[in-house]
């Protein structure tokens, strides 16, 4: 992630197209909350007809609005109008530096042509095979060179670039072999079609570039899974705020233009612009960006707020004391920039393979030509042989073997509920012998889940569930959770009311019910609600419960062969319940930095890293770690850096995920073995002379469907 | 073996069509949001009667 995107905090705006008086704008806004084809039609309309917005248009499959406006409409008023709608939205800087997708796009593209060639030259090289001789074969030879060799220089091109760029480092991948391959059979394709030779090669050489370019863009679609999140962060700051002047005037200043002393107003239901300090008013704050937990946090005069929190409750101003790149958050995305750092050096397992495979491939393509010229062949059929050696030798399989296995894997992961964002996570997560869990919204729930419902009699539980049901305070919600299971519908309460701050009241039969704040406090969470019938009182107390599975999928980990660790922001003592249940090692009391520490040290002895983690605060060490995973409850900036997320409540994708990744890597070096051996049966072939172009495409096209069959029998890998 | 002197040209030329459709569809954006373009079907055009 870049951190120069901060700098352009202010501009949720894409093009500015500068009019003589209304300047037009169109800004992006994420609406995770459409569902269904009517909420398309009501946004979209909803929104044309508001004065100010000339067009909107959804992209349902990003969850985002790009809404053409005047440059007069303010983001809160935009925001505004998709909350008059019916729908949360949060402002999305501009997505502009969406490279993968333009590298997807240009690679389907390039498949499409490769695609479209290997057809045809097919159709000419199989009638050449079945007998086509004389002023017919020469013509097909022709034909096919017309057309394969605008494809080769089209749609080899992110071969022939990969490749060169690794040249020109001093260094080999797999994209060197497969360049040479391609470029020295077509150039002895067309020498042969000039001097009215037997054999072209054409159709070997473009089908490899199809075969190939599928593998790239099965990988790449992989990586596009991850590219929607790279606005993530940004999304959570504001994009500006309203400044408030002296004679208590308001304007619309934007983010990057904001400067400590400023004081701004945040309205309920904005998000903070600016580090600072709350100077009036009072509320409760949404810091899930920064811990990932969901309680909200109430805030007075004096307390110290933070960029991105979300203002929940009344509006407050803010004294600015750091902005734009000054802030918390801009930080926290430097030290997750600079810790990712370590990651992007990792080679994958194919191009590792590729430093042995083009060497030898390469050396025994000349030997067989200093062989055959010793044995007194012509220099042209000694050169043709090391040619159909090189082609035979290509590494289609080995270009299928890894992203085959990987997308099958994938597949299987995704339907168990885990998504992979990085190509190169599985292959990371196999290597991954230690794993660093975070405690809070990790290892628990970071929810409120009542502990004593066990208290209540059946009546009451019934009335409990229904006052729930009345509230959206998240202890409400937590209660309304455990007791939606219990049979029956929910009984009729009379006169229901509720108070902010104090809960929630009603009559049932007569008699006055209600789940209200406790009289005492209570210490334990910070939270407790306390259910009232007539004169009889029962406090509910809520707990962060572990996550399901939590015990298990240690122990499982551990029968993999892989040490379990907790790191915790926490209190050491709120460790110890934890660590007694699942036999981890704990440490507490840990700020970011140290987190990331830890896991430098830890890399340093030697293990590899799998870094488990939910909050901002996670960030950094989720992106140090060898690899990441994070809960879909996560902030989404944790969502954004760890390699793999998994859904649901359960701990137990994080087992599964290990386990399906090994077997992944297990069935990655079968297809290489396969690959490989399948090369050991052509090669003889080929340094004897006795392959021609029908032997070479057999055998290329046989291989590839060897190996993608292996992958296919991953598609239960996670199960 | 005059037949070829169609049938290649004509064979060639389908292809091509095939190929520039495809390219043309990436090109204009159809293919960027596909779940949407699944449920904008289900959209009644009519602006007479909208639903609110």
């Amino acid at each position: 992630m870049a951190t120069a995107p901060l700098d352009h905090l202010g501009t949720g705006e894409l093009t500015a197209a500068e009019g003589a008086g209304h300047a037009h704008v169109t800004s992006l806004y994420a609406v995770p909350g459409m569902h269904c084809a009517g909420c398309i039609r009501k946004v979209e309309e909803g929104l044309a007809r508001t004065p100010g917005i000339s067009a909107a248009r959804v992209n349902f499959s990003a969850k985002r609005v790009a809404i053409d406006h005047d440059q007069a409409m303010t983001p809160p008023r935009l925001k505004a109008a998709i909350a008059a709608l019916g729908f949360d939205a949060e402002p999305l800087i501009d997505p502009g530096m969406d490279v993968a997708a333009r590298e997807n796009r240009a690679l389907i593209r390039a498949l499409a042509v490769a695609g479209f060639a290997a057809m045809n030259i097919m159709l000419l090289s199989v009638s050449v095979w079945s007998g086509a001789s004389g002023a017919t074969r020469e013509l097909f030879h022709w034909l096919s060179a017309l057309i394969a060799l605008p494809t080769i220089a089209y749609s080899g091109q992110p071969f022939f670039r990969s490749a060169w760029a690794a040249l020109r480092q001093g260094k080999t991948n797999m994209d060197v072999p497969i360049s040479i391959g391609v470029l020295l059979t077509t150039a002895m394709s067309l020498f042969e079609t000039i001097t009215h030779g037997t054999h072209a090669w054409f159709d070997g050489a473009v089908m490899l570039i199809f075969f190939l370019l599928a593998g790239r863009v099965l990988d790449s679609v992989m990586r596009g899974r991850a590219r929607a999140g790279v606005a993530a962060l940004m999304r959570q700051t504001a994009p500006g705020a309203y400044v408030v002047g002296a004679g208590g005037t308001r304007q619309w200043i934007d983010a990057r233009n904001l400067r400590a002393g400023m004081i701004i107003a945040v309205a309920a239901g904005e998000r903070l612009a600016a580090d600072g300090e709350l100077v009036r008013g009072s509320s409760t704050l949404d810091l899930s960006f920064l811990t990932g937990e969901s309680a909200p946090v109430p805030v007075r005069a004096g307390d110290e707020v933070h960029a991105g929190a979300l203002n929940i409750d009344g509006p407050i101003e803010v004294m600015v004391n750091a902005a734009g790149p000054d802030t918390v958050i801009a930080d926290m995305a430097r030290l997750m920039e600079s810790a990712s750092q370590a990651r992007s050096r990792y080679v994958r397992i194919a191009d590792r393979a590729a430093r042995y495979y083009a060497p030898a491939v390469h050396g025994l393509a000349a030997l067989s030509f200093i062989g055959w010229m010793i044995a007194g062949a012509g220099w042209h059929q000694a050169l043709l042989i090391a040619v159909a050696v090189l082609l035979i030798t290509c590494p289609c399989a080995l270009g299928l073997a890894v992203p085959a296995a990987q997308v099958v894997a994938c597949g299987s992961l995704m339907r168990r509920g885990v998504l992979v964002k990085d190509g190169s996570a599985l292959e990371r997560l196999a290597e991954a012998d230690l794993v660093l869990f975070d405690k809070t919204g990790t290892l628990t729930l970071g929810r409120p889940v009542p502990v004593n419902l066990a208290d209540l009699d059946p009546g009451d539980r019934a009335i409990v569930r229904a006052l729930a049901m009345g509230s959206r305070h998240p202890l409400a919600t937590a209660l309304g959770n455990a007791l939606a299971a219990d049979p029956g519908p929910p009984i009729a309460l009379d006169d229901v009311r509720e108070e902010a701050g104090q809960g929630i009241f009603a009559r049932c039969h007569g008699v006055d019910v209600a789940l209200a704040r406790p009289d005492r406090t209570v210490a334990l969470f910070g939270m407790a609600s306390e259910y009232r019938h007539g004169d009889r009182r029962i406090l509910l107390r809520f707990e962060d419960a572990p996550r399901p599975d939590m015990a298990e999928t240690v122990a499982a980990l551990r029968s993999m062969g892989m040490d379990a660790q907790i790191a915790s922001g926490d209190r050491p003592e709120a460790l110890a319940p934890l660590v007694r249940a699942t036999g981890m090692l704990g440490a507490g009391n840990l700020r970011p930095a140290d987190k990331l520490a830890m896991i430098r040290r830890l890399s340093a002895t030697g293990h590899r890293i799998l870094m488990v983690g939910d909050g901002l605060n996670d960030g950094p060490a989720l992106a140090a770690g060898h690899v990441s995973m994070a809960p879909a409850s996560a902030s989404d900036a944790s969502q954004m850096t760890a390699d793999m997320v998994f859904m649901g409540d359960s701990l137990a994708p994080v087992a599964a995920s290990v386990r399906a990744a090994r077997r992944t890597i297990a069935v990655v070096k079968q297809n290489f073995a396969l690959a490989i051996g399948y090369n050991m049966l052509a090669v003889p072939l080929a340094i004897g002379g006795l392959v021609t172009p029908l032997v070479a495409a057999l055998a290329m096209s046989g291989s590839s469907l060897i190996v993608v069959a292996n992958a296919l029998r991953l598609r239960n890998a996670a199960g | 073996m005059t037949g070829l002197t169609f049938l290649i040209p004509i064979a060639l030329m389908m292809g091509l069509l095939g190929l520039g459709a495809f390219l043309w569809a990436m090109r204009v954006g159809q293919f960027d949001d596909m779940d949407g373009a699944a449920l904008r079907i289900l959209i009644d055009d009519e602006d007479d009667h909208p639903k609110g």
